[in-house]
């Protein structure tokens, strides 16, 4: 048996460890503030993880993803009771699965397009699912909803966490984007992951090899549904209000923003598109109110000196550093062989 | 096990594009130990041919079967799943992945159990072991842990063959594996197919007239999308409309 533990693994583990010790800090650092912007990023790096895994490794990019993400949060609202707080486990299995059943249908529809049309199909059915709530009263309309009591998450009757606290919903976030990231590396290690990287580089070849290409893409789809469901549950808990906007082609716009600003094909990339979309935007709406001049500014800049994404770009420097490395140590150990003789 | 001694009969396959005909009323047999070759001219319909038994295009009338079983209304990847293996006339490869994720690809496709998410893949026996073979036959092992980017046109040719190998075909389809070798390169492919001859039933599609008729035990000579004869390379090479219509004056 093998034990080895890659690095990457020991990488992610330390990040996350990092990231946990947040709401402990002493302020300023850890602010009530930091924790609700902290769970922010980390919402948007579940949603950016859930579609790098279309992008990045299936080759389907897609344009309407917000309307798992929005669905989900959604499903909350309209299943949270109103009087009391709801059961947590319930609303987040119900939410993921429903905007995994929304993903799994739409996915049978859109599935036999491809590159641009693609992305025409899925735009075109998220601005579907956009003015289903949008313009009947199944979500209170334009105006949106409430979701009054945060659920609760019980084990034996004994309350796990409490997610009025900007902490414990920080905690909450920070678990669930680990287990997302834990499934996606799984997925992408064992035969699915590679037969979607497959189908990603060559889709022809990997019919000529008996690949049924279309129920593989569809169960990748379904799946990044599922998983930016995961997202849109805990926004809707969040913020405690959903509206039609969340489902918007923008919201898909964002999204595939992050993961092509983090770097394409690579699940750090999404979670850095996160992190750096969220707090520039956060920092650009502090500084002017046409903040979005700004950011369309710097994402302009950051494709044209990242090509490869933020990801990209630690690879390119880490390449450099062994570079650097390589020579000096070439040149210190054959020294001492030949002074020996 | 077949019900046939043919491991792929194809009868009457056409294929019309508007008013064209592609490919025309063309029957062939493959069996097992047999090298069977589809010559023609350029436009012929032989790729077209290739794409039609594989599955990658539908018919648009005739029949196709595998194995004795009725097969013409079977999808490209369920016909590949029944041991119905094609290789392309351009390189067709996973560029960016390694030689033997390649094949181990194309193998995996044999047992895919998409489920089995706690295995990673490249702890999966049955996938590695026939990728390693296929690379140990084609003659790339060696290079497996290359990327297939790397490679020189005549090695991506033979990992083309091996990821064709690599799913254990029965049937083996392979569309010009020789284009753009060089002598040597062409030399150790010709003996490769030579040792395939076998187990399988292969159907080559091939410009290189020497190599042809130096490895094939039946000839189908193919004209504007029909066949104009079909027999052993010595009928073939005799036979005077062949000569008229495509071998000219160099036979």
């Amino acid at each position: 048996m093998h034990k080895h533990i890659p690095t990457a693994a020991w990488a992610w583990l330390a990040a996350f460890v990092l990231l946990a010790l947040l709401p402990v800090l002493p302020e300023p650092v850890g602010s009530a503030f930091h924790q609700e912007l902290g769970a922010k990023v980390l919402i948007m790096a579940i949603f950016a993880l859930s579609l790098q895994l279309l992008v990045g490794y299936t080759g389907l990019v897609s344009l309407g993803h917000a309307a798992f993400f929005g669905f989900a949060a959604y499903t909350v609202a309209l299943l949270a009771p109103q009087s009391e707080a709801g059961n947590g486990w319930w609303l987040l299995a119900a939410s993921v699965g429903a905007a995994a059943l929304l993903a799994f249908v739409i996915g049978l529809l859109v599935m036999r397009t491809r590159g641009i049309y693609f992305i025409m199909v899925t735009l075109a059915f998220a601005q579907m699912v956009y003015f289903v709530f949008h313009d009947t009263d199944l979500g209170g309309g334009s105006d949106g909803t409430y979701v009054y009591i945060k659920p609760e998450f019980t084990l034996f009757g004994h309350r796990l966490l409490d997610l009025e606290q900007s902490a414990h919903f920080y905690w909450l976030a920070l678990l669930l984007t680990a287990a997302t990231v834990g499934l996606l590396a799984l997925v992408l290690r064992a035969r699915l992951g590679h037969a979607l990287v497959g189908i990603r580089h060559n889709e022809q070849r990997m019919r000529a090899a008996g690949c049924n290409t279309t129920a593989y893409k569809l169960a990748s789809f379904t799946l990044a549904g599922g998983l930016s469901g995961v997202a849109g549950f805990l926004f809707a808990v969040q913020h405690g209000y959903v509206n039609p906007e969340i489902l918007a082609w923008h919201q898909s716009g964002n999204a595939l923003l992050m993961v092509i600003l983090g770097g394409i094909g690579s699940l750090p990339g999404a979670v850095l598109g996160a992190f750096s979309f969220v707090l520039l935007a956060e920092w650009f709406q502090g500084m002017t109110k046409h903040w979005q001049l700004l950011m369309g500014g710097f994402i302009i800049i950051a494709v044209a000196v990242l090509p490869q994404g933020i990801a990209g770009g630690f690879v390119w420097l880490r390449g450099r550093w062994q570079a650097r490395r390589r020579p000096t140590l070439a040149a210190v150990v054959p020294t001492p062989q030949e002074s020996t003789p | 096990m077949s019900a046939t001694p043919f491991a792929l009969r194809a009868t009457g396959v056409t294929r019309r594009f508007g008013a064209l005909a592609a490919v025309h009323d063309v029957s062939l047999d493959l069996q097992r130990g047999e090298i069977h070759a589809v010559i023609g001219t350029n436009g012929a319909g032989k790729s077209t041919l290739v794409n039609l038994l594989s599955g990658e295009i539908p018919l648009s009338a005739g029949s196709v079967q595998l194995d004795g079983a009725d097969v013409t209304h079977w999808s490209q990847p369920r016909r590949a799943r029944a041991g119905l293996g094609r290789s392309y006339q351009r390189n067709n490869i996973f560029l960016p992945l390694s030689v033997r994720e390649n094949c181990r690809l194309a193998a995996q496709m044999q047992a895919q159990q998409a489920w089995k998410l706690w295995q990673p893949a490249a702890r999966c026996r049955f996938s590695t072991a026939r990728a390693d073979q296929a690379l140990e036959r084609a003659g790339l092992a060696a290079l497996a842990g290359r990327a297939a980017a790397s490679l020189s046109h005549g090695q991506k040719r033979q990992l083309e063959v091996a990821m064709c190998l690599a799913t254990t075909p029965t049937v083996l389809l392979l569309d010009e594996p020789l284009a753009g070798m060089g002598p040597e390169e062409s030399a150790r492919m010709l003996d490769l197919l030579r040792s395939l001859r076998a187990e399988h039933a292969l159907l080559l599609v091939e410009h290189d007239m020497e190599a042809v008729f130096a490895v094939a035990d039946k000839i189908t000579v193919m004209v504007d999308g029909g066949v104009i004869a079909s027999g052993s390379p010595e009928a073939v090479r005799a036979d005077a409309q062949v000569q008229a219509a495509y071998l000219g004056g160099h036979a």
